[in-house]
């Protein structure tokens, strides 16, 4: 879903042959997408290791904090589409674990990166869901976002990637839909109900601005990414075209967002917006945030609590392949 | 790690009668039937398929991609397979 990863400092280079470097560089101007087994630069190969596995973390982080609404949503009907959308989050994580692998590192090590803090997720998921609203919004706004900058790697130069992304992206609108839906439910409902809305919304949006990574005057890292095709938009680019699509809605919805700088200019057509907080972004990132120690203690028990299942169907195996050989 | 890795598999998966089996990704599964369910859970959540394979990956065998020239020169050198080769007289007005 999340991809601030491609703000990380560019990998180092090592030494490559020029030839075919620039035989590389020319397949990726044509729009020849690269596959898993051609040649590739192995800074390229790190970047993209790096970026889907830390995509691929945030998916499965994702779904801790949405899963903890699903025994108290209201009624029957969104604790089904919230089961569901959790179970899609999951399935994301794993597209994404798989498309990586192409790459020549294994899921083991992938997760094992993930749970010893040395691969990052994206910021927004260190943050607390606190009312049953907090579902609606991360549906909207933090769908919504992963939505803009997802839609743009469809296209990225590698094909495993790009596929996975084509899946995820048929799957997400499901996902901002429902989290509207959810809103517009509780805006007709009583001013109780309302507040919440607007709790929620005052909460997350200026997190999910966050998402797009820092403003491009600080992100000197991405022109490795934009040269490779692997990016296609800089970071200010995605998070404007967030702003003048939530708008909007916002005021569909009869909710208000917490900026006070935010007006139309009426000659660009774009919606101008406040600069989000980025010493809070980047103390979240560096593992300060609300949630970020409960996030990898759940991460933990889980993959800790599960080893028994994944020993016990791995002895069955070997126990029916060695009956089978027997036979 | 001291945990053994599970294994890696391919899923191809037909989405309807008179279609082909397609390439849709893989799942890792400690063996056969739990890499059906896992392929059917992940890749088939919104009907996408009535028929599934799963196939081990270290069973697929595959081309060299550096070798593709070689490979695949034969092709290229033999336009007259192809029906554009061959002019019509003008008073031949379809075949």
């Amino acid at each position: 879903m999340y991809t601030q990863a491609l703000n990380n400092p560019a990998v180092e280079a090592g030494v490559e042959d020029e030839e075919k470097l620039a035989a590389f560089q020319a397949r990726i101007d044509r729009e020849e997408k690269i596959e898993p087994n051609d040649w590739m630069p192995a800074a390229y190969r790190k970047t993209l290791v790096r970026q889907i596995s830390q995509h691929a973390h945030s998916e499965v982080v994702g779904m801790l904090p949405e899963g903890n609404w699903v025994t108290r949503a209201p009624s029957l009907k969104r604790k089904a589409i919230l089961l569901a959308k959790i179970q899609d989050e999951g399935g994301h994580g794993l597209y994404l674990y798989s498309a990586a692998e192409t790459l020549g590192v294994s899921r083991e090590e992938l997760v094992d990166q993930l749970l010893t803090g040395k691969a990052k997720y994206s910021s927004i998921f260190n943050y607390p869901t606190l009312n049953w609203a907090d579902v609606g919004a991360v549906g909207w706004l933090v769908d919504g976002a992963a939505i803009m900058n997802q839609i743009p790697l469809c296209r990225c130069s590698f094909g495993p990637y790009s596929r996975a992304m084509i899946r995820i992206c048929k799957e997400e609108s499901f996902h901002q839909r429902q989290g509207y839906d959810l809103l517009v439910a509780m805006m007709k409902g009583t001013a109780e109900q309302q507040e919440m809305v607007q709790d929620a919304v005052n909460r997350l949006w200026w997190p999910a601005l966050m998402m797009f990574g820092p403003s491009d005057k600080d992100s000197k890292h991405s022109a490795d990414s934009m040269k490779w095709k692997i990016k296609r938009f800089t970071n200010d680019e995605l998070r404007q075209k967030f702003v003048d699509a939530t708008v909007p809605q916002a005021k569909v919805l009869g909710i208000s967002l917490p900026d006070p700088d935010l007006k139309l200019n009426e000659e660009t057509g774009h919606w101008e917006h406040g600069e989000p907080d980025w010493d809070e972004f980047y103390n979240t990132i560096k593992g300060n945030g609300i949630c970020n120690k409960q996030r990898m203690k759940d991460r933990i028990k889980a993959h800790e609590d599960g080893a028994w299942v994944r020993e016990a169907a791995q002895a069955y195996a070997a126990k029916q392949a060695a009956k089978k050989s027997a036979a | 790690m001291s945990e053994q890795a599970t294994p890696l598999w391919e899923v191809f998966i037909r989405a309807r009668n008179g279609m082909s089996h397609r390439h849709a990704g893989s799942v890792h599964a400690a063996d056969a039937e739990m890499a059906l369910q896992a392929a059917r859970d992940v890749y088939t959540r919104r009907g996408e398929g009535l028929s599934i394979w799963v196939v081990p990956s270290a069973a697929i065998i595959a081309n060299d991609p550096d070798e593709k020239g070689e490979m695949f020169e034969p092709t290229a050198s033999k336009i007259y397979r192809h029906p554009t080769f061959y002019e019509l007289p003008d008073e031949v007005a379809n075949m």
